[in-house]
């Protein structure tokens, strides 16, 4: 190892705010970003996940990401190694994961270096170290750790040393097992946060094995607790406000499918890809309770094929899938839209384009989404925005689907799939669950196509049903579903499925603007940014800035009124997780410059001079990025909506 | 999965049809092509099972096979290339009380989607799955499929097929979970309405496979069997097909087959010359999976909300200030 590259990338280093000294002071934050990492089976996890439950139980603003290494069993010690979880607690309610990390408890200085390197600590972060190794029998490891420490306090990081396993050896033989309890012990001593809480959280989550673990990990719990008010100079509180109702707490994946089950659909139809395949993970555990299916299929055109076929005769279906799946599922997307089949496709996205990046957040299928199949096919689209939004949408997708006959796709990401954030319990509205469909016997002469002139609706036939057999094919077809070539034919079928698009549009609000009505900015975004650019923007107006944020839910169709707003701010740009190409690079002028997938939807249709700006770092774009580039951006005065 | 209350209803009177009844529209397919003795066999079987049309589905992928259910007055859905036995299971799943059938080509079930092929034999759902074998592409005018014999010349073999033809028959029968195969062939249709029959009454999935002629690409191809009773042997057994005195009178070529033997049902299958017909494996206890995946009772409202219910209670944190009064989580 290089003396000079372990940090890397260099970053300014800030001479580190002074500790209290003497008695202890508490520091009143109005938040913190706490991570919690270590070799994968240490229960890093499980410790950053309670933490996250116990702050929200006091009614603390809460957002955890799981960090997850690649690979199923890294080796030990390892840079690329970390899981963990990252947990933004706060005064207020959080709305994303937010900017650099202020505390770490690391328990190993490999799986920390990972996340020094990755450029994710604030300068002088408090990292509270696992110390065994510095005395390790392996003097390599040793030496490692001594000199990855000493590194670590020269680039002004406040590191604690902290003897975790032996102090957990007392309790526990298998010390390597107990020490996320010592952890969550620690901090929540250095929190503030109530111990009874932390005590009932432990019940709650050894609570299917027998009492002694439970009072053993009560025991971790309180030693780390105790060993930190002891030994440490510093601690916190973060006001909380309490929330009158009960929230749960789940990541997007869940809320998924938590809401396929409130949808009322019956059957859910995949085949394994990360990161989507928790949601079906979650689903198969509970599903059949209700009376419902998740279908393993031998792959993801099967999955499609099935989920039609499902729905096709009766049952609205989902399918649940990541971007090379999407891609996957393509013909058959365009079969449904052909036939009016109705259909919620999931695409829970990932870096692109091929394999990629599985783990990582990406909004790259926008596009892929509005336009993919071949020929003329139109479908629904929609994002979720938050976590509470991939429960709520799911409901959303199933009605749309069949009250318009369609294909609706729902995108999410991976940021979204493996954050967690408490929002209010639902209460179970029956209307979630549509009613069966129509089987009644059909009269004489009904046709299977008989589209509505004005909107291009048509009732839907389901097998079964007397009076209304019929030939469903792909190939083009008149209002009988008979195969025809002939020029009327297809334009009239053609024109139909158009028509419902529109149709629906015609009963979609404008969205509220974020912020003032107008102003100098305007950022426009869709999907999991949501949180991040709001969080900006208001930071921003609280400083007197002229700038206002809107978020679209459907992406296609678009909500009327969007380009009233954006014609009333002096300027628009989208911030998305697409690539656009960069102005300032030597070859890319306005004649060649590919926009991000939203700018370049909302130029093209509302020929609004949209600029855009874009990240595909993997991981969810930050507020203090997107303050930045929202100040940049007012900052360049020659630029003006024309 | 559960039913709704009223698919389970029954009628309370009786209802027969005739052969029009299945009838729709005038096959389009070529004079002598195969396809029209599948079609015959078929509403004949409907019409003498009294199926009632509008629950019976005919589910096809794409070739000339494929329009199949275009000339049934039944549903019918005529999906995309390979796919239509995916298409047919998540019929089967949401609604097992329809009569599935499934009409696929050698290019759609062997070629471009065979990998679902393999997977509906062993989630053995109940449907009747009839591979029409015709050993040429014939919509897209003459490519080697891959149940052309060797040195076939076509379209994109012009000097001959390069490699040895697949076998269904074998490959089904390797599959675990397989529970009913068969061969017939187009020129002797009693036989094929025995075997298809019997197909429609094996809880499962029945996959029989219907050697077949094309007049237009392949006029030649299967003549020597036409013309010679001898170079197709009969499968007979009284679990199975009995074969009638006037159709022993010309196959003398007979074997008695137990449809229960897998490994004597390998043997046979690997033949083409003299072609076994007949019903070659059939086994009624391989579970469906649509029954496996059944869950008991029925589905209502009330069921979702208290599964729901549960579910929330689970993820739900209750500030300390509303947990007071609440109830236990």
């Amino acid at each position: 190892m290089n003396e000079t590259s372990l940090l890397q990338p260099p970053r300014n280093t800030v001479s580190p705010p002074s500790m209290p000294t003497g008695n202890k002071a508490i520091t009143t934050l109005s938040e913190a970003i706490v991570e919690v990492i270590s070799d994968s089976g240490e229960g890093a996890q499980r410790c950053g996940q309670s933490l996250g439950a116990v702050a929200a139980r006091m009614g603390n603003g809460v957002w955890t990401v799981e960090i997850i290494p690649a690979e199923i069993r890294p080796p030990a010690r390892s840079v690329a190694g970390a899981s963990g979880n990252r947990i933004r607690l706060g005064a207020r309610r959080i709305t994303n994961g937010g900017d650099d990390t202020d505390l770490v408890v690391a328990f190993n200085e490999q799986v920390l270096l990972g996340r020094v390197r990755a450029g994710e600590l604030k300068p002088g972060c408090i990292i509270l170290l696992e110390s065994m190794w510095r005395e390790d029998a392996d003097p390599a490891i040793a030496a490692s750790y001594r000199q990855a420490y000493d590194q670590l306090v020269a680039a002004g990081y406040r590191v604690r040393e902290i003897p975790m396993e032996r102090e957990c050896r007392a309790i526990v033989r298998e010390a390597r097992r107990g020490k996320n309890m010592f952890a969550l012990g620690m901090l929540c001593n250095l929190y503030s946060l109530d111990m009874q809480l932390a005590r009932d959280q432990i019940a709650l989550v050894f609570g299917k094995k027998d009492a002694a673990v439970v009072a053993q990990n009560v025991k971790l719990l309180e030693v780390g607790y105790d060993w930190a008010e002891r030994n440490l100079d510093f601690k916190f509180r973060i006001p909380a406000q309490r929330a009158v109702e009960p929230q749960i707490v789940v990541n997007g994946n869940t809320a998924l499918a938590l809401g396929i089950l409130a949808s009322g659909m019956e059957v859910c139809a995949m085949y394994p890809i990360t990161p989507a395949t928790s949601a079906s993970h979650y689903l198969s555990d509970v599903f059949e309770k209700v009376g419902g299916v998740v279908h393993q299929a031998e792959d993801e055109i099967a999955a499609c094929a099935f989920a039609i076929g499902a729905s096709y005769a009766g049952k609205c279906t989902v399918t649940i899938t990541s971007g090379p799946g999407y891609s996957l599922k393509q013909e058959a997307i365009g079969l449904a839209v052909m036939a009016e089949i109705p259909l919620v496709v999931v695409n829970v996205q990932r870096g692109g384009p091929s394999t990629g990046q599985p783990t990582k957040a990406e909004q790259g299928d926008l596009l892929t989404a509005i336009f993919g199949s071949h020929g003329d096919a139109p479908k629904v689209v929609m994002a979720a925005g938050t976590i509470e939004d991939c429960f709520y949408s799911m409901i959303t997708a199933r009605k749309i689907a069949e009250t318009f006959n369609m294909v609706v796709v729902v995108l999410s990401d991976a940021g979204l799939a493996t954050s967690q954030q408490p929002f209010p319990r639902p209460r179970f509205n029956e209307a979630w669950v549509a009613p069966p469909v129509d089987q009644s016997d059909l009269p004489a002469g009904a046709k299977p196509y008989d589209w509505e002139s004005a909107t291009g609706l048509s009732r839907r036939f389901i097998p079964g049903q007397a009076g209304g057999m019929h030939t469903l094919t792909g190939l083009a077809h008149d209002s009988l579903s008979h195969v025809a070539y002939d020029p009327e034919s297809n334009e009239k079928s053609i024109h139909a499925r158009s028509l419902k698009l529109a149709a629906l549009q015609k009963t979609l609000k404008p969205p509220p603007v974020f912020g003032g009505e107008s102003g100098d900015l305007l950022v426009v975004g869709w999907g999991s940014t949501r949180g991040a650019i709001e969080e900006a923007v208001e930071s921003l107006r609280q400083e007197g800035r002229k700038v206002s944020s809107l978020h679209l839910s459907f992406l296609q169709p678009m909500a009327p009124g969007l380009k009233e707003i954006m014609g009333r701010f002096g300027k628009v740009m989208t911030i998305e997780s697409n690539w656009c190409d960069r102005p300032q690079d030597e070859i890319i002028d306005e004649t060649n410059r590919r926009y991000s997938a939203l700018a370049m939807l909302l130029r093209a249709r509302y020929l609004v001079d949209v600029d855009c700006w874009s990240e595909v770092r993997g991981q969810p774009i930050k507020p203090g990025t997107i303050r930045r580039v929202i100040l940049d951006k007012l900052a360049r005065p020659e630029e003006s909506v024309p | 999965m559960t039913s709704a209350a009223t698919e389970c209803l029954l009628r309370m009177y009786d209802e027969h049809h005739e052969l029009e009844d299945y009838q729709s529209g005038v096959p389009r397919w070529c004079t002598g092509c195969g396809d029209n003795a599948i079609l015959a066999a078929v509403q004949r079987l409907c019409r003498d099972e009294d199926l009632r049309p509008e629950k019976t589905v005919f589910v096809s992928g794409i070739g000339c096979s494929s329009r199949f259910p275009h000339y049934m007055k039944t549903y019918g859905f005529h999906g995309i290339h390979g796919r239509a036995l995916p298409v047919a299971e998540g019929i089967k799943m949401a609604r097992p009380d329809l009569n599935v059938f499934v009409n696929t080509g050698d290019g759609d079930c062997c070629s471009i989607g065979a990998a679902h092929w393999i997977h509906a034999i062993r989630y053995n759902m109940n449907m009747t799955v009839m591979l029409h074998d015709n050993q040429i592409y014939g919509l897209t005018k003459m490519q080697a499929s891959p149940t052309s014999p060797k040195g076939l010349k076509s379209n994109t073999t012009p000097r001959g097929a390069y490699l040895e033809a697949l076998n269904p028959l074998t490959v089904t029968l390797g599959v675990q979970n397989v529970s009913f195969v068969a061969q017939a062939v187009d020129w002797i249709p009693e036989v094929m309405y025995d075997i298809i029959s019997a197909a429609f009454h094996h809880k499962g999935l029945s996959f029989v496979r219907i050697v077949q002629r094309c007049p237009e690409w392949l006029p030649k191809l299967l003549e020597p069997w036409l013309h010679d009773p001898e170079k197709v042997l009969l499968l007979e057994h009284e679990d199975a097909i009995r074969i009638s005195p006037s159709l022993a009178q010309v196959y003398k070529n007979r074997r008695r087959h137990d449809p229960s033997d897998l490994d004597r049902a390998r043997e046979t299958a690997s033949g083409f010359d003299p072609i076994p017909v007949g019903i070659l494996y059939r086994n009624p206890r391989v579970p469906c999976y649509e029954e496996l995946r059944t869950a008991a009772g029925l589905r209502s409202t009330e069921r979702i909300r208290k599964g729901l219910e549960a579910e929330f209670d689970k993820f739900t944190v209750w500030p300390q200030q509303a947990a007071e009064g609440a109830p236990a989580e």
